[in-house]
């Protein structure tokens, strides 16, 4: 009983830990309709920020932790502002191409500057101890990725449902027209969203780096799994992001438990089954074309 | 309008054409001077990753054979050493089409290098064709000096099954009697496994579960979980890189360490994984054909003057190009620097034999693998960061070549 226990707190943390990763692409293509495979990069940039951050602060987590994402926001401004913005009218496929060109030159600008080996950000202090739970012991850390998985969602998720600014963006995303002769600047909207996409993919990064590290290519990996979460959650909802998160989370770690063999191929197993059982994701919104 | 069209297309096709016909002229020339082998410079093409997961890899293999050539002046007798670099991105497809142009077009004396087995396999056919001597310097793929064994393949880094096996025996009468098998899914995690496994039951141990995690595995919380409720006294691991950073510091951060020792292949505490691993691979216990920390004076020679050079410590993979390099130097001196025969260059290849900073190696003229000595080496922590030390010497390590 206590495996399956400790499995569980594993599966939760893990899913959790997709979650903050995720969720800022989530907003930026679900909210906006914009896709971003540039994303993955943007992650990357806020890892490898932290792990400068870290080194030359005397190993200041929380430093990294703030200025970080704010760094990769700042990054994603730019991209939206400058290159983004002209291919709105352009549709999907040119963002498409756009943005994964992009990915690559982020990859080897990345690897110019911080060079191919693996690195890693040591934990803070107060959250490098052990918990025994379930008779086994788990990080403090991975306790507080649910924590802050947690938190980030509910946060998320009032913003969006709540107030008037969430309100706006869904709006935004059903009728940008309509929203615009009400009187609202749709292009301040998606400035916003893309600033706050970015700084989500940066505080991922952040949050992430000690437990996945730093490597070449780990946009990719983190790209391709964001997109997995994304067909499985659905677009056009935090909630559904969530859901995926956790759902894949715990498969994925009950099949490792269960039959190490297939794990390699469950999460995509799990992704064509739900492609063909709702074809819109677990929530999906059917979304209003353009 | 239609034909500004047609214009503009005539204009690219020509631009096209003249490209070809230029590069066609190009390649002419080049054939007529690589032609004469017997020229006054041997070429060395070097087949090595330099994009890829592998990148890092084949840059320190670069460092390696650079810093060799470096001290002889890059000139073995009156003949001056080229080498010829070509990225082979770690993928089969490419890597041929790359050994294709450094021996069809280049006109390569000799070749060496390849990270990835796959790799090594795919070219394997063309060598053999061709009669070019190749030298592998890293992939370590059993099959290359067994099943796939040819005339002008050579190897001098190792094969999985000495990085496995070593370390079986020794396991058993020093670390426990139960084992459980911990490794990344590919090729060369199996085989390492499938050789350790062998020796360690040979002894008397017993393995009481496997599990393979797919390359490139994030979070390893799931297998250590099943792990620490298995009843083994130790955890035999084959991790590289990315993974192995993660793998020894999940194993450490869910308290495995403590009831479970790890042991392992190098890799899981090699020179470039282990700074980023902090702590966590204190008390590993690893086996591997050369470390940092090697108390020989080729080993500190060949340090002072890696650091003196680079500014940072050498890896494993700086070590192999090193010794690649000077093997095909030492072999050509012999030769007097004629490489054109490559049967000679072979022969000579074979009988090369020196004090490496890994300790004495030479080759098995029956499999074509270098012989050497395997280390067992433990991961202390030495003024608040990690070091390895040999805690024993394998003498004279032979692959049994099937």
């Amino acid at each position: 009983m206590d495996i399956i226990g400790a499995q569980l707190v594993n599966s939760i943390s893990y899913g959790l830990l997709l979650f903050v990763i995720t969720c800022g692409l989530s907003l930026v293509f679900g909210i906006l309709g914009v896709l971003n495979l540039a994303h993955g990069s943007l992650y990357m940039i806020g890892a490898y920020v932290s792990y400068s951050i870290t080194v030359h602060s005397g190993q200041n987590f929380w430093l990294a932790l703030i200025i970080a994402p704010l760094a990769v926001a700042v990054c994603s401004l730019i991209i939206e502002m400058i290159l983004l913005r002209p291919t709105y009218q352009l549709g999907h496929l040119s963002q498409v191409l756009l943005t994964f060109g992009l990915a690559y030159v982020i990859h080897d600008m990345t690897a110019a500057i911080w060079g191919s080996d693996v690195l890693s950000i040591p934990l803070p202090q107060s959250l490098s101890g052990t918990v025994t739970l379930f008779n086994q012991a788990f990080p403090v850390y991975r306790l507080a990725v649910i924590a802050i998985g947690l938190i980030l969602a509910g946060l998320l998720w009032f913003i969006q449902e709540k107030t008037r600014w969430g309100a706006i963006i869904r709006a935004g995303l059903s009728d940008k027209e309509m929203i615009c002769a009400l009187g609202v600047n749709i292009q301040l909207v998606f400035t916003v969203v893309f600033f706050i996409g970015g700084y989500l993919a940066g505080f991922g990064g952040v949050i992430a780096a000690p437990i996945l590290g730093l490597y070449p290519s780990m946009e990719f990996q983190t790209l391709i799994l964001a997109l997995v979460v994304l067909v499985i959650g659905g677009l056009g909802s935090i909630a559904g992001t969530f859901v995926a998160s956790l759902t894949i989370g715990i498969v994925e770690t009950f099949c490792r438990f269960l039959v190490p063999e297939l794990s390699l191929f469950v999460v995509f197993g799990l992704m064509a089954v739900v492609l063909i059982v709702k074809p819109n994701g677990l929530l999906g919104r059917q979304v209003v074309k353009h | 309008m239609k034909r500004k069209l047609f214009l503009i297309m005539l204009v690219v096709f020509l631009a096209v054409l003249s490209a070809c016909g230029n590069s066609a002229i190009q390649s002419t020339s080049k054939k007529e001077e690589g032609g004469s082998k017997s020229g006054g410079t041997i070429k060395i093409g070097v087949l090595l990753p330099d994009s890829g997961v592998y990148a890092s890899l084949g840059k320190h293999l670069h460092k390696g054979m650079e810093l060799y050539f470096d001290s002889i002046d890059w000139k073995i007798g009156s003949k001056k050493i080229e080498i010829i670099k070509e990225d082979s991105e770690a993928d089969p497809q490419v890597a041929l089409r790359k050994a294709r142009k450094l021996i069809d077009q280049d006109k390569v004396d000799i070749l060496t290098g390849t990270v990835s087995t796959a790799v090594a396999y795919a070219i394997r056919d063309e060598v053999d064709k061709k009669k070019i001597p190749f030298l592998v310097s890293h992939a370590g793929g059993n099959d290359l000096t067994r099943s796939k064994r040819s005339d002008y393949i050579w190897r001098s880094s190792f094969s999985s099954w000495q990085i496995g096996n070593s370390l079986g025996e020794w396991a058993f009468h020093n670390v426990g009697k139960t084992m459980y098998i911990a490794a990344a899914d590919y090729a060369f995690g199996r085989e390492v496994s499938e050789a350790f496994k062998e020796a360690y039951t040979a002894a008397g141990g017993k393995i009481v579960g496997e599990v393979y995690p797919p390359l490139g595995n994030n979070d390893y919380s799931s297998y250590l979980t099943t792990i620490k409720n298995a009843k083994a006294e130790a955890v035999y691991a084959f991790f590289a890189g990315s993974d192995a950073v993660r793998f020894v510091q999940q194993y450490d951060q869910f308290g495995l360490k403590e009831d479970k020792k790890l042991i392992g292949s190098g890799w899981l505490v090699s020179e470039d994984v282990r700074k980023s691993q902090g702590n966590a691979g204190v008390g590993t216990i690893s086996s591997i054909f050369w470390d940092y920390s090697i108390k020989t004076e080729e080993n500190r020679q060949f340090k002072e003057a890696f650091e003196k050079k680079y500014n940072e410590r050498p890896t494993i993979e700086a070590l192999e190009g090193y010794d690649a390099a000077k093997i095909i130097a030492e072999a050509l001196t012999t030769l007097d620097g004629d490489a054109s025969d490559p049967d000679k260059v072979v022969e000579a290849i074979s009988n090369v034999e020196f004090i490496s900073p890994r300790g004495p190696i030479k080759f098995d003229k029956e499999t074509h693998h270098v012989i050497q000595n395997m280390y067992i080496i433990e991961t202390k922590l030495v003024n608040g960061q990690t070091e390895n030390e040999v805690i024993e010497i394998i003498e004279e390590v032979r692959d049994p070549g099937k």
